[in-house]
């Protein structure tokens, strides 16, 4: 249907998983830029280092929102160092690709989960 | 699922008496307009009945008018044209060309490109509302000025630009005056005379004609440099063998225009304003352009905090095509260059969306389309994070 999108990613985009928020959130973490259209928050639940729970909010272009949605996925009930290791590529490839144009501006859902891991590690030393 | 089309400003559907008109011209008229021969000869008829049409509508002259493949080489045409005529022009301290910071790209690169070339261009800045000042104009024009070009009406936000005020002030320092009227043509009459308009484009799959062809007027004494040669068509100005059903049904849809532009303008004024109103209901949504002077079947509005390709991808999924000039959906991934020359702010241009009504759009089309929006957007706005609500 959408010539740029692969349906994984019309998929995600139309019905996302995972999207919301976590009041009670172990670990937050935002990436992006309004100014250049795409930004986005994750929030993760950590017990024992592995992600229990994870949730997002998205503005941005379908890529974003699907990206998103995707990152979640693959990162519940994963070990913290297993989460910490999910490249872009990887997203990019479970949602059987993206178009060579999105694959750095809205790709940024990995890095949102990096910061949110980073900033569980901050507040639990 | 009903399709409900709101991208008329990007192309329109071929009107039914404009493609019966075409279709003898794709199947047994198939003369070269150039032939001597009687199927030829049938052909050139054709071809200079529907130079007259495009003619009439604009007040010019027959021979006034030259085919071409769209709103994109008349442009370059006319630009180019007058440019390469006005070489020993380059080189001063004044601006050759006086443009805005708002025209489609179709004017915008063919000006980048003569910078290439040594010409200096003006871009004029618009105010809030896209509209360029006519005494910014006249300030910019000097000895080395020979071209004035400012569209009509903009093919984003629908602005219509002070066509009549520029016209005189171009007319009073003896410089030509171009507008592209790609988006105005149908609803708008202009009397090239009357506003002393030098050189006009058109494009024919704006006004319900084909797609690829197009028109430009040049009024008579106009110089221009051909950009293609060969064969010598279009009194040497413009070679290549005449697109015969394109001509054709460019012709046909001038006519149709011509009889029915002020019902037209009047009925998609009414379904416009009653688009607006409902929209601008929804929290924090806003109309981008002019209030009053907009083109008549044109409604662009931005809503905070949400991206417009998302909206537009969710309105596609309920049958609803429109537009939006955010960047993800670009190819340039920057945000439209008119809603920036407007005032926006990046992130506020990407929640944009060109809504642009056309002659099958109804009034239930309207509701339809009112409630959808509201619904995507609580949707989007519930996903973003910068929606605190
Ligand atoms: C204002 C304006 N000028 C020029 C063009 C280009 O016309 P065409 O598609 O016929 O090349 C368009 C259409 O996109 C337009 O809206």
């Amino acid at each position: 249907m959408c010539p740029m999108y692969s349906e994984k990613v019309m998929e995600h985009f139309r019905n996302p998983k995972n999207m919301g928020e976590i009041k009670d959130a172990d670990g937050v973490g935002t990436v992006g830029n309004p100014t250049c259209g795409d930004l986005m928050t994750i929030y993760i639940k950590v017990k024992d280092d592995v992600i229990t729970d994870i949730k997002f909010k998205t503005f941005g272009c379908a890529a974003a929102i699907a990206t998103s949605s995707m990152i979640t996925e693959i990162a519940k009930n994963k070990t913290l160092s297993e989460a910490q290791k999910i490249t872009r590529d990887n997203v990019a490839e479970k949602l059987d690709g993206l178009p060579p144009i999105k694959m750095h501006c809205s790709n940024l859902a990995s890095d949102a989960l990096k910061a949110a891991i980073n900033d569980y590690k901050k507040k639990h030393k | 699922m009903k399709k409900i089309y709101m991208d008329y400003a990007a192309s329109t559907p071929v009107d039914e008496k404009v493609f019966e008109e075409m279709l003898p011209f794709l199947k047994t008229s198939y003369g070269n307009p150039s032939s001597i021969h009687s199927l030829g000869v049938e052909a050139f008829d054709a071809v200079e009945e529907a130079r007259e049409r495009v003619a009439k509508l604009i007040h010019a002259k027959d021979d006034e008018i030259i085919f071409t493949s769209g709103g994109t080489e008349s442009d370059n045409f006319a630009i180019k044209g007058v440019a390469y005529k006005n070489k020993d022009k380059r080189g001063g301290k004044g601006y050759n060309i006086i443009t805005s910071s708002i025209e489609h790209p179709a004017v915008l690169e063919t000006c980048k490109h003569l910078e290439s070339q040594g010409f200096k261009v003006r871009y004029l800045p618009v105010d809030k509302y896209g509209i360029v000042n006519p005494d910014d104009v006249k300030t910019a024009i000097s000895k080395d000025t020979f071209l004035v070009t400012i569209m009509f009406a903009n093919n984003e936000i629908g602005t219509i630009e002070p066509i009549e005020e520029i016209g005189k002030i171009t007319k009073k320092n003896d410089v030509l005056f171009h507008t592209d009227a790609v988006q105005a043509i149908s609803t708008i009459p202009i009397d090239v005379k009357g506003l002393n308009i030098d050189l006009l484009s058109i494009s024919s799959h704006k006004i319900y004609g084909p797609k690829g062809c197009g028109a430009l007027y040049a009024r008579k004494g106009v110089k221009l440099q051909p950009l293609m040669h060969g064969g010598g068509h279009e009194g040497k100005l413009r070679s290549g063998t005449y697109n015969t059903p394109g001509i054709v049904g460019l012709g046909k849809a001038c006519e149709i225009v011509k009889e029915r532009i002020s019902t037209d303008a009047k009925n998609l004024k009414s379904l416009r304003d009653s688009l607006i109103k409902n929209v601008l209901k929804i929290e924090e949504s806003y109309l981008n352009g002019h209030p009053e002077k907009r083109l008549a079947n044109n409604a662009h509005f931005r809503f905070s905090a949400i991206e417009g390709e998302s909206l537009n991808l969710m309105l596609d999924d309920e049958g609803i095509a429109g537009a939006t000039g955010s960047a993800c959906s670009s190819k340039k991934l920057q945000a439209s260059h008119v809603l920036i020359a407007i005032g926006l702010k990046p992130e506020e241009a990407h929640g944009s969306l060109r809504l642009s009504l056309g002659r099958q759009s109804t009034k239930e089309e309207i509701s339809i389309v009112y409630e959808k929006i509201s619904k995507i957007v609580e949707k989007l706005r519930y996903m973003s994070p910068l929606w605190n609500r």
